[in-house]
């Protein structure tokens, strides 16, 4: 096809993807830097003096940590499903008029900046007292999954053959028992796609953590990293130890998923 | 909540032939509760986002709305009834010293990721049009400074932008550049930022731009190749005008989700050094948040200054979206 051979290509690309993936092996490297090596003139390209000191800080430090973003994650992907799945069966496949509109608000609240969100929830848990409490905090991360999760629910779901619905029909379901026994399990990889990045959202929040929870008894590891810059003496190995930690869901995102990934980034943004 | 659905009226119970004196008008009467039936069943799926809406998007922006036109204080923040203050809010923000700055910084951050993002991305997109081993597995890398959490991306370039022990510094002294203070020097601050930014947006650009190039059929490169035509032009006489669509809608988008970006500048310079790489993003969050004596009103004015430039842009965007979808 081309007359350049296809080696320089490959070379091409792991170069650039080298580059573009640096600060994420600076990460890992400064993980397992000695404090005592952190400031030398010049840094040490590989962790030749290794140490595993930033992990235990890592297990000593953010335990709490890790379980508070486990928890919140978790209710806010089950918030997600409950939420999304019916809308997104019901725009799909009822047709309900003015779902049209209802896609639009969808759309329109995914761009809504996030401080604006986390000036009004302060607001809101204030005065409901749930302020740096989990449920307040999951209520406020699943608005970063819901709107998104319905529009994939929707576009999936409408791609299920009508016969493969009108045949239960048939034997006497109603709209539920159809949404239940046909459309969900046929939907699994929506479902998927919607669970792993509702995690991801709330793992990764760092916004409404910070105004809704910053002083709460249990706090997510964003906070806990931010925590750790905030301190006067930086430890930047304990500190870069924990960033490697809190991309791991990222990493099991990339690895487990690949094809829904891509998805995830067009989803809004070329599908209708 | 869904299967609450079941207590709808079975409409067959309510117009059973009871009139038999007209068919059609009973065939008519019939369709419609059916009808109506079907749009009570579809609405009842919809119903807890409907709500889930109201309460956690309407109610929030509306709270944010009367923030900004009331005369909060602490106190009446947590007791409600703060005095009507008109438009004072807006007022005060708009002759604040920190106004003009925060704008020109918004419309910089903005306006030159969205540069750097878009070329970057796109070249990359046609870069991997190029068919070869490990292209799909390089592109999947691609993707990881878009998954990574903010706060881990913004404290791995903090960290690499340290004055005296960040990797960039120590790579530029030794080609004989002299040490820049990234993110402590008022002329650095926002620029660190921006480079923080781009870097973060490179995949969404080279995802999107790349399923843009997808879509532009084969033939129409083998036709332009028998036709003579060499890379540069192939690029700039096919690629480029059929990527319009995806372009506009990419850059809108860009440009929205650009906009608000709050994580990485918060965490990274907390939009200082005194205020030089503050936005309308940051500062609204600093007024409201970030001070020992918060000023919830003028926040959530410029908060609500930052919905309506967001609202505006994307406004074009679904118009253009339409348009693309129609052509």
């Amino acid at each position: 096809m081309t007359s350049r051979p296809r080696w320089t290509s490959i070379g091409l690309g792991l170069f650039f993807t080298a580059a573009m993936l640096f600060p994420v092996y600076w990460m890992i490297n400064v993980s397992f830097t000695r404090t005592q090596d952190m400031r030398r003139t010049s840094p040490y390209w590989f962790p030749v003096h290794g140490t595993l000191d930033g992990y235990r800080a890592v297990i000593h430090d953010q335990g709490p940590y890790i379980t508070t973003s486990l928890v919140v994650g978790i209710g806010t992907v089950v918030l997600t499903w409950v939420l999304a799945a019916p809308a997104g069966y019901s725009l799909a496949k009822l047709r309900p008029r003015g779902g049209g509109v209802l896609m639009l608000l969808l759309l329109i609240a995914q761009m809504i900046p996030g401080i604006i969100m986390a000036m009004g929830f302060y607001a809101i848990l204030l005065n409901l007292k749930v302020l740096n409490t989990l449920p307040g905090l999951i209520a406020a991360d699943s608005t970063l999954a819901v709107p998104f999760g319905v529009l994939i629910y929707a576009a999936f779901m409408s791609g299920i053959p009508e016969e493969l619905m009108q045949a239960a029909r048939i034997d006497g379901a109603n709209s539920w028992r159809v949404f239940r026994s046909v459309v969900l399990p046929v939907s699994r990889n929506a479902s998927v796609t919607v669970g792993l990045f509702a995690f991801l959202w709330a793992w990764s929040d760092f916004i409404f953590a910070n105004t809704l929870d910053a002083s709460g008894k249990h706090m997510p590891i964003t906070l806990g990293i931010y925590r750790y810059i905030g301190n006067n003496d930086q430890q930047w190995g304990a500190i870069m130890a924990t960033a490697v930690v809190a991309s791991i869901p990222a990493t099991i995102l990339l690895i487990v998923a690949q094809r829904f990934v891509a998805a995830g980034v067009t989803a809004g943004a070329v599908k209708d | 909540m869904a299967h609450t659905y079941s207590a709808t009226p079975r409409p067959s119970t309510l117009g059973g032939g009871t009139m038999p004196s007209s068919r059609p008008f009973v065939h008519r009467r019939r369709r419609r509760t059916a009808r109506l039936r079907r749009q009570l069943v579809a609405w009842t799926f919809a119903l807890p986002v409907v709500g889930y809406l109201l309460v956690l998007y309407a109610y929030p922006l509306y709270r944010n709305l009367d923030l900004s036109i009331r005369n909060y204080t602490v106190e009446s923040f947590v007791k409600g009834h703060a005095p009507f203050a008109g438009l004072q809010n807006y007022r005060t923000d708009f002759h604040d010293p920190t106004f003009a700055p925060a704008l020109v910084h918004t419309l910089l951050f903005t306006f030159v990721s969205i540069t750097f993002q878009f070329a970057i991305g796109l070249s990359l997109a046609v870069f991997f049009t190029r068919r070869f081993r490990l292209s799909a597995t390089l592109r999947a890398l691609f993707l990881v400074p878009w998954l990574l959490p903010l706060i881990v991306s913004a404290s791995t370039w903090s960290w690499m932008l340290n004055s005296d022990s960040g990797v960039v510094n120590f790579v530029l002294h030794s080609v004989g550049i002299a040490r820049i203070n990234w993110l402590t020097s008022p002329s650095w601050a926002l620029v660190s930022v921006i480079i923080a930014n781009i870097w973060i947006g490179i995949p969404f650009n080279l995802v999107v731009m790349y399923s843009g190039l997808q879509a532009i059929p084969a033939e129409v490169y083998e036709a332009a190749s028998l036709d003579g035509a060499n890379g540069r032009q192939r690029f700039w006489r096919i690629t480029f005008p059929l990527l319009r669509p995806v372009t506009a809608i990419t850059l809108l988008l860009g440009l929205v989700y650009t906009l608000k970006v709050f994580d990485i500048i918060w965490i990274m310079t907390r939009g200082g050094p005194a205020s030089s790489s503050t936005t309308f993003a940051t500062w609204s969050y600093r007024l409201s948040f970030g001070n020992l004596l918060p000023e919830f009103g003028p926040g959530a004015a410029v908060a609500n200054v930052l919905i309506i430039m967001t609202l505006g842009f994307s406004l074009v965007y679904f118009h253009i979206q339409r348009k693309a979808r129609g052509a």
